[in-house]
């Protein structure tokens, strides 16, 4: 059914849009269902084992090139979930309903994108549904300009990423020249058949690509626009670009060359070790010093994704399935944590930590859920977060890479300081005074929050279930 | 080989150009002008399969993305543009020449070449390269066209109001 997981949500796109003027607060909805769709498919398709054959003869209309597998199953399930997630959080932050509508239709666009770099088996494929996605990103990140309050920092944010997009880009497509020049072709295959040979033009065309995926993915040097882009995007535009863009087009699309050509090969390999290294390590000490919540996550973002590169220079056999764990666990709570943000920016009208101080008491839903979330990504028994952390040390164990397995378990404490930092800053400590008023955010905007905290809980105690089904679905 | 000749000395104009223009739309006209030049060399010397790669490119990717930062930047005064066409042709003069003299160069470099790009299927008939070989990078390419619209609709929307 892999063709359908792309035209079903384009079909989505047209629907909205025939859908009468006046009838459009139905988009999110409409939205909301198709990315349900996807969380049933993708879930039941890869993990539970259900047949989907019945729907094979749709494919033959188009006979795209695609393939799916235990990892592309994990991207849908998590675009899926931080997609609805995303449209929660839209209808109560969102109050023009065209913007509202708009987003609907990008969030659309973007899964395609999403679902189309989860399947594909070809670079120039790859680099395309990577683009569809960060064109996708780019308007969403100025949404705010339709109702004319656009900051001028939103417009630096937006500015940002698409010049550095951009510049990923030429990286990318210099790289797919080189691919055709020594392996006659852009397939995952004939890349791998150039790299084995030890063709040096292969290897720098690899190189490059690599540097374009570091670019989209806001892997260290490139990560400059991450926390413009994060801070200056509206709320919902944060929770769906740091749960699931930048993943899926940096991240997973690495995660997926990692998997399906480089095939643990030694020069590959040092590469990811040391980038994932210094993005963990720089990202979390950039953490450490931020005041504004939302540049928190961010950097926060930048330290975890150097841990997904981490595990894919450790042992293969279980680096792929650590990368992909964390990648699925981070989207889930860190898309979380920006709902949390958009809550509280809501009712405190800033995201300045040090404006703010002990609304535990006033917020309890938003502040245990971000418990949950902070303490996962910090790598904490029983959740989720430190099953997928522990395969990766295990991975770099593995592979004798004992050092950066250090780096990774030493990290971690960085992580839990500057979450606890926030925690601190944020929930607990002395109340002050001028919150006294502030009271629980509405329930809209705690649903997405307690149901990706749950899915975390759910992921940690039932970790035994989670991998069996993860090794089943081919991951 | 005029033919060639012709296209080769259009593509550097419109490169030149695009390097050149003081503003954002124009330089990106001139970079779609130079790509789809290119795409015709390309096809011109048989590699379809480079030429539908550098299309799809140039009309999906580059000018959407330069249009909506084009719709994000502020327009200058007749004034300030002239300005900066004049510091612009200080600082961009030695480029043609520059470009000459790599072209020259490298006709008596006479570096092996063993790279042979093969094929693809099909005789590298470019409608079964797009419709049969690119088929998903096309519908690619119909989604980031759709993702441009919508960019124009919201970023032009309250210049509209």
């Amino acid at each position: 059914m892999s063709d359908l997981l792309l035209l079903v949500p384009f079909a989505g796109v047209i629907l909205l849009n025939l859908v009468p003027k006046r009838a459009r607060a139905a988009a999110v909805w409409i939205a909301m269902g198709i990315l349900a769709l996807e969380v049933v498919a993708a879930f039941f398709d890869r993990f539970a084992g259900i047949d989907f054959s019945a729907f094979a003869p749709l494919e033959k209309v188009f006979g795209f090139h695609l393939a799916t597998d235990g990892l592309s199953g994990l991207l849908m399930l998590c675009a899926g979930l931080v997609g609805m997630a995303a449209l929660f959080v839209a209808r109560k932050t969102f109050d023009d309903a065209n913007e509202r509508f708009f987003f609907a239709n990008l969030v659309l666009v973007a899964l395609v994108g999403i679902n189309g770099i989860s399947m594909v088996r070809d670079l120039f494929s790859l680099y395309v549904f990577v683009e569809v996605t960060a064109v996708a990103t780019f308007i969403l990140i100025t949404a705010h300009r339709m109702t004319g309050t656009m900051s001028d920092r939103a417009f630096e944010g937006a500015w940002k990423y698409i010049l550095l997009s951009i510049i990923a880009s030429v990286f990318m497509l210099t790289s797919i020249g080189f691919f055709l020049l020594s392996a006659g072709g852009t397939t995952f295959d004939a890349a791998k058949t150039a790299l084995e040979t030890g063709t040096p033009l292969a290897w720098v065309a690899m190189a490059l690509f690599l540097c374009g995926l570091f670019v989209k993915g806001g892997l260290v040097p490139f990560h400059g626009w991450v926390a413009d882009a994060y801070t200056a995007a509206p709320a919902p535009v944060s929770v769906f670009m740091a749960g699931v863009v930048t993943k899926a087009s940096g991240v997973f699309a690495l995660l997926r060359i990692a998997q399906m050509t480089l095939g643990g090969a030694a020069p590959g390999r040092e590469i990811l070790l040391v980038v994932g290294a210094v993005t963990i390590v720089v990202g979390a000490f950039l953490a450490l010093t931020q005041t504004n919540m939302k540049r928190m996550l961010a950097y926060s973002s930048v330290s975890q994704m150097g841990y997904i590169v981490l595990a894919l220079g450790g042992d293969p056999a279980i680096g792929i399935l650590a990368a992909g764990f964390h990648f699925f666990n981070h989207a889930i709570s860190k898309s979380q944590l920006f709902a949390n943000a958009a809550a509280i920016e809501k009712e405190l009208g800033t995201l300045d930590m040090d404006e703010m101080g002990g609304i535990g008491s006033r917020m309890p839903v938003t502040a245990g859920t971000s418990a949950v979330a902070t303490l996962s990504i910090a790598g904490l028994p029983p959740l989720a977060g430190f099953w997928s952390k522990l395969l990766i040390v295990l991975a770099l164990w593995n592979a004798k890479e004992y050092a950066f397995a250090a780096v990774a378990i030493l990290a971690s404490l960085v992580t839990l300081a500057y979450f606890l930092s926030l925690q601190r800053r944020v929930f607990f400590g002395k109340p002050v005074e001028k919150w006294a008023g502030v009271r629980e955010t509405a329930p809209g905007l705690l649903v997405p929050a307690v149901a990706l905290a749950v899915v975390t809980v759910a992921l940690g105690i039932g970790f035994p279930f989670a991998l069996k089904v993860l090794l089943g679905g081919g991951a | 080989m005029i033919w060639f000749t012709l296209l080769l000395v259009l593509l550097v104009l419109a490169a030149l150009w695009a390097s050149m223009a003081t503003a954002l739309l124009r330089a990106t006209l001139g970079l779609a002008l130079a790509s789809a030049l290119l795409a015709v060399v390309m096809f011109g010397l048989g590699a379809t399969l480079a030429a539908v790669l550098e299309l799809s490119v140039c009309a999906g990717l580059i000018s959407v993305v330069l249009v909506s930062v084009t719709s994000l930047t502020a327009p200058r005064s007749l004034k300030e543009a002239l300005a900066d066409r004049r510091k612009r042709l200080r600082r961009m003069w030695p480029l043609p020449f520059l470009l000459i003299a790599a072209g020259v160069s490298l006709t008596f470099v006479h570096a092996p070449v063993d790279i042979v790009l093969r094929l693809p299927a099909g005789d590298g008939d470019v409608r079964t390269v797009l419709w049969s070989m690119r088929q998903l990078d096309l519908f690619g390419q119909i989604l980031i066209l759709l993702a441009g619209v919508f960019g124009v609709l919201i970023l032009f929307r309250k210049e509209a109001k």
